[in-house]
């Protein structure tokens, strides 16, 4: 009877470590929403991965081995991404890319530093991330979201000449985080007022009350910080309602999804967003490979991504392995030519070498101010 | 003074909206005693529906009211189907079950529903096409107070429907029908009436009025996805609740009260407080009238 014991502890052991060894492939884990309404901010990511590993693999791998990519859906709910960090770290993965919502990364990066994996984020936009210093196997292949913030208080204050400022976000750590910097910086500029600062409900019928304070509070600007289904509401009802005040948002509405839904009232609206990168050699490279592949235009954060999986497997290249120190070292030592331009990583995880630039909504489309 | 006079409209429109989706809430609760959780859900099919309807009458060339009067009837028309199936199905075998069974079906029936449509459509956002037209008067009106259009078309539908409610109640067969099985089953089957349709009848006009509801929100705010019956759902059971559950004119107001408290607190403190707001009523209505602002205290039979 013992030996039946120790014998099915033994199988039950093996069985549990056979993935553990079996690492004849580098295992990259893309973590994002894939489903659910934030979907269109994840796929464009998971498909980047997929296209850069499908390239490397195709010219033979790295180190000889071949590139695997798990995709991890966490629907950009924290409660949900730390499920998805547990699992990619049983999985055995040796860097992770994403996660793409504020929220969720910070939810699963506890995870990835107890097992010492790195997280390449395209998108996780939040200061304290890269600042508070707390994460150090944190890295990202955007600019955070003070920049923009600062971006967007300067743009609205200069650019706009706006003197009062109403600023709605939608409670969440990236909406209210972007909102929180924009507000900071507008007050400590001293050229305009913030005469409302408010949170909204994602999801609630309609807006009215909040528009009807921005009227009459006499507001010539808006600052939203949120993501697009909000963004395009609030847009919308403030057209129907007769408001003229201009209307800025983050980088969470810079995206077709937006220009889809708010349609023509759409028109006018500013965003700010990742640095025009087209002029960058691998993400036309890149952008052409998706346009043969899928036969349309890659969506957000689509260059983040596909410079944050070329960054991971650089790094891993220098490294000559997947041993985390080496790998920290070779992704803050080595500048990589990457879909977002000539980068490399600060002591803090951010890139250097990227930026944001304000858009405007003309006839249908982002255009660079 | 035109601040508040704002905020009250907004209240009433959101409110009437709540209403109109309350209705079918206490309908059924009146009549079988089961909170009907997958309602929000046909409120949110009723809104596929005519998006979809309307994409494919815009292919061929209707125009402006006429899409939107054929949407909203043949949403309703999907709607009541869906709502009579979903009775056939999930609740009528769970009848003489304990309360708590059919309880659990609705929910299960709301969560099948909800990933059914996120399957079948898309978990994206859509637009909503503008159904709602612009009505050349109420510019004036819009300019100075918000209210527009859509507004305008929203709290007129919904009141005409809860007044045709109420007169279906009243004075028709199967408004007679209603009320007897509501006061007993039992009894009611023994004199003759058709239990099993009076019940299936209740679902089918609840559904129909959520589905003039998600239309008439779907083309006034232009965007819906699968998850907005949720909110709408809960929402609207707490207006329900408000009022006094099982009670019609209690849907109503309680809708209204819900609509009028969210926006003035939206309004007056910050719209981040709405729901701590609207819930708090709730609370604060349940503590002095257990039964609900116009519900009666039912003695339970031991």
């Amino acid at each position: 009877m013992r030996t039946l014991k120790v014998l099915a502890t033994a199988a039950l052991v093996a069985a549990l470590a056979v993935p553990a060894f079996a690492a004849d492939t580098i295992k990259i884990g893309v973590a994002g929403p894939h489903t659910g309404d934030l979907a269109p901010y994840g796929i464009p990511t998971k498909e980047a991965a997929l296209m850069v590993a499908e390239q490397v693999n195709a010219a033979g791998g790295i180190l000889g081995k071949k590139v695997e990519v798990l995709p991890m859906d966490d629907q950009c709910k924290p409660e949900i991404a730390t499920n998805a960090a547990t699992k990619l770290v049983s999985e055995g993965v040796s860097m992770v890319i994403g996660h793409v919502c504020s929220g969720a990364t910070k939810a699963a990066m506890g995870i990835y530093k107890e097992a010492g994996v790195i997280a390449i984020s395209p998108s996780a936009t939040n200061p304290p991330l890269t600042q508070s210093g707390d994460y150090p196997n944190f890295f990202r292949t955007i600019a955070s979201d003070d920049m923009q913030g600062k971006l967007a208080a300067d743009f609205v204050t200069g650019k706009l000449g706006a003197k009062k400022i109403a600023i709605i976000h939608d409670k969440g750590d990236y909406g209210k985080g972007f909102a929180d910097f924009a507000k900071k910086f507008i007050e400590e500029g001293g050229k305009a007022k913030v005469v409302m600062y408010e949170g909204i409900t994602p999801g609630a019928m309609d807006y009215s009350a909040v528009i009807q304070k921005v009227r009459r509070e006499g507001a010539d600007a808006v600052i939203f910080g949120g993501y697009h289904p909000e963004a395009s509401k609030l847009v919308s009802q403030l057209k129907k309602k007769h408001v003229k005040a201009a209307f800025l948002g983050p980088d969470g509405i810079k995206g077709d999804g937006f220009l889809e839904i708010a349609g023509k009232k759409a028109e006018g609206v500013y965003a700010t967003g990742p640095m025009d990168v087209t002029k960058y050699a691998d993400n036309q490279k890149a952008r052409a490979a998706y346009q043969k592949k899928y036969g349309k235009e890659p969506g957000t954060f689509f260059d983040q991504g596909y410079a944050a999986m070329e960054a991971a497997l650089n790094a891993i290249k220098v490294a000559g392995g997947t041993d985390y120190a080496k790998v920290e070292k070779a992704l803050r030592s080595s500048y990589v030519e990457t879909a977002v331009g000539k980068i490399k990583f600060d002591n803090k995880g951010d890139a250097v070498g990227v930026g944001f630039s304000v858009y405007q909504v003309q006839n249908g489309k982002f255009v660079e101010q | 003074m035109d601040y508040f006079l704002e905020l009250v409209c907004s209240g009433l429109v959101r409110g009437s909206i709540y209403a109109l989706i309350a209705l079918g809430y206490t309908m059924v609760y009146g009549i079988i005693q089961l909170i009907n959780f997958a309602h929000g859900e046909i409120y949110m099919i009723g809104a596929f529906v005519a998006l979809i309807v309307s994409g494919v009458l815009t292919i061929y060339g209707f125009s402006g009211v006429s899409i939107l009067v054929l949407a909203a009837l043949i949403a309703a028309i999907y709607a009541a189907a869906y709502g009579y199936t979903l009775e056939k199905i999930a609740y009528r075998p769970l009848r003489t079950a304990p309360r708590l069974s059919p309880l659990i079906s609705a929910i299960g029936a709301s969560l099948f529903l909800q990933n059914y449509v996120l399957l079948a459509q898309t978990p994206d956002y859509l637009p909503f096409p503008e159904l709602i037209p612009e009505f050349a008067f109420m510019d004036p009106i819009a300019q100075r107070t918000g209210l527009g259009s859509a507004e305008l078309v929203i709290l007129v539908t919904s009141a005409v429907t809860m007044i045709g409610l109420t007169v279906l109640i009243k004075y028709t067969r199967i408004g007679k029908a209603m009320r007897a099985t509501q006061q007993d089953m039992t009894m009611a089957r023994l004199v003759g009436v058709n239990v099993d349709r009076v019940i299936s009848m209740t679902f089918v006009i609840g559904s129909v009025l959520a589905a003039i509801g998600g239309v008439l929100v779907g083309s006034s705010i232009g965007q819906i996805n699968f998850y907005i019956g949720f909110m709408a759902g809960v929402k609207a059971f707490t207006a329900a609740v408000l009022g006094g559950i099982g009670n019609i004119p209690g849907a109503a107001l309680g809708g209204l009260v819900l609509g009028l408290a969210e926006s003035l607190a939206a309004g007056y403190v910050s719209s981040a407080y709405e729901d701590v707001f609207a819930f708090g009523v709730l609370v604060i209505i349940l503590i002095l009238r257990p039964e609900g602002l116009l519900g009666k205290a039912v003695k339970q039979k031991v």
